[in-house]
């Protein structure tokens, strides 16, 4: 099928950037999203032109590096998934794509589609982890966790940190990935132990790095290439609340 | 302490806790409003004139007035700090699925306040006496001002700019406190939109029914 892209290029995070239109003339709707992008950078190094930058790495949904503003959704058109997993089949012959990279100030553009995403990182070091002694694998039953529980900390826990959700977010804030870690942590046994100290630091961190703040809007949940729920949002502001007054 | 107050989580209560008790004050004076219709103007001028001189509803007011001005100004400093969040718009707009009103709550709560700020120029000033009037006479003063068809227009726009408000704001305190079940939230988002409905629509209907019978 024909598709025209209208890609946003940018030399350096201080370049004022804009919009490049390439056509593409026979773009198969078996190829996923990066793949199509791949095929017309190749097209370019042929045709002596520089290839414009975006990110990937694992191409299967599990390493978060991938994400793209595609017209007016990140993720595109297709619920669930993220970018690598975002198929051709969900465009029609004709249609024009327009792709952006995730705006938002803790997200500074390095190149083209290409963003820092070190915030989330920070995000991560100001509490997203327990702190135990590495080593062999513990027995699994020895610390009896509740299928529920289980349950909440698994579907949090599958974040992969890909800014889906501060990118969707009127707000650029980074609520539904600190509130998933925070969850998961704050309903295991293990991860209780620090759960007051993580949920403020985690929160003041939040602050600190520019994102903006929760207002209830649910694009994130909407977006969220792991269907992570706001009911984690929710957990995370009682988890605050209480952390602060006892 | 200072993190505390100083956190976007606590604004964000803070916000959620002024508008929790607004939204109850709103059933009240809904309550009182409806006293207009009555012909008799002494029973909507003795409840007046019972908020006017009680001590307790004294202390209420001055509790009603900095209620409001938290609200209004923990909004705003959130709402500046997400514009600032992002200071480079995507050129597509947003095409994600939200709670559609959540995009307009800062100008919807704009044109509430700019009708607050009338509404208190009409009766709380002339009841503190910084502006002439019968502060003695509220009804009749209520009916001259439903007469005017200016007076009825801002006063209707204003609130269904409430209702579009408390559409999204109902159910998004809820989750801001906290409270996100998977049996009741539901519920909660239904009695929201069923509020943000009926409550201005009372509202509405006052000087409607005086404009249209004069
Ligand atoms: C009777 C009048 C009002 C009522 C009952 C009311 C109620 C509420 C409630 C319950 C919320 C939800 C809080 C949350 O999401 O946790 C809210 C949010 C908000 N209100 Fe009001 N409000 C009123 C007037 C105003 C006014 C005058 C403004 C003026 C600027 C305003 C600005 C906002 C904004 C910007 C938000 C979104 C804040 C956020 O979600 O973080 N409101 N309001
Ligand atoms: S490239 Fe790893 S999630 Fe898309």
């Amino acid at each position: 099928m024909k598709i025209t892209l209208k890609i946003w290029r940018q030399e350096s995070a201080q370049d004022k950037g804009g919009f490049v239109t390439y056509k593409m003339d026979d773009v198969s709707t078996e190829m996923t999203f990066p793949e199509m992008l791949d095929s017309l950078n190749e097209d370019l190094i042929k045709r002596n032109e520089v290839p414009f930058a975006f990110d990937s790495d694992c191409r299967e949904g599990i390493c978060g590096m991938c994400g793209l503003y595609i017209n007016g959704r990140p993720n595109g058109p297709q619920e669930g998934v993220t970018t690598c997993q975002l198929n051709m089949s969900m465009f029609k012959d004709g249609d024009t794509i327009t792709i952006e990279p995730w705006r938002a100030k803790a997200f500074p553009v390095i190149k083209d589609l290409v963003v820092d995403r070190t915030a989330l990182d920070k995000l991560i070091q100001a509490g997203g982890f327990i702190s135990a002694k590495t080593g062999a694998a513990p027995e699994a039953n020895a610390i009896p966790v509740s299928k529920e529980e289980s349950d909440i900390a698994f579907d949090a826990g599958v974040c992969i940190g890909c800014g889906t959700c501060v990118a969707s977010c009127k707000n650029a804030s980074a609520m539904l990935f600190i509130s998933a870690k925070v969850s998961q942590f704050a309903v295991l046994p293990q991860g209780r132990v620090e759960a007051k100290e993580r949920v403020q630091t985690m929160v003041a961190q939040m602050d600190a790095l520019g994102f903006g703040n929760c207002t209830n809007t649910g694009a994130c949940e909407a977006e969220c290439p792991k269907e992570i729920k706001l009911s984690n949002i929710a957990r995370m502001n009682r988890e605050f609340y209480k952390a602060k007054i006892s | 302490m200072r993190r505390f107050l100083g956190s976007s989580l606590t604004k964000k209560l803070v916000v959620a806790l002024a508008g929790l008790f607004l939204i109850v004050f709103l059933l009240v004076h809904l309550a009182i409003n409806f006293l207009l219709l009555k012909s008799d103007p002494s029973v909507f001028n003795s409840a007046a004139e019972f908020m006017a001189s009680n001590i307790v509803i004294k202390v209420f007011e001055v509790v009603l007035l900095l209620v409001f001005l938290v609200h209004i100004l923990m909004s705003v400093i959130l709402q500046i700090q997400n514009w600032m969040a992002r200071p480079t718009q995507y050129k597509v707009g947003t095409r994600s699925k939200t709670s559609f009103f959540s995009k307009y709550m800062i100008y919807l709560g704009g044109i509430i306040l700019i009708f607050l700020v009338l509404h208190f120029f009409h009766f709380f000033f002339i009841k503190i006496g910084w502006i002439e009037g019968d502060s003695d006479n509220f009804y009749a003063l209520a009916h001259d001002l439903f007469k005017l068809p200016l007076y009825v227009s801002i006063y209707v726009i204003s609130f269904v700019a409430l209702s579009f408000h408390l559409n999204h704001a109902f159910q998004s305190a809820f989750q801001t406190i906290g409270f996100n079940h998977q049996k009741y939230t539901p519920t909660v988002k239904f009695l929201g939109v069923l509020y943000s409905i009926l409550i201005p629509a009372g509202y509405i209907v006052i000087p409607l029914i005086i404009f249209l019978s004069e």
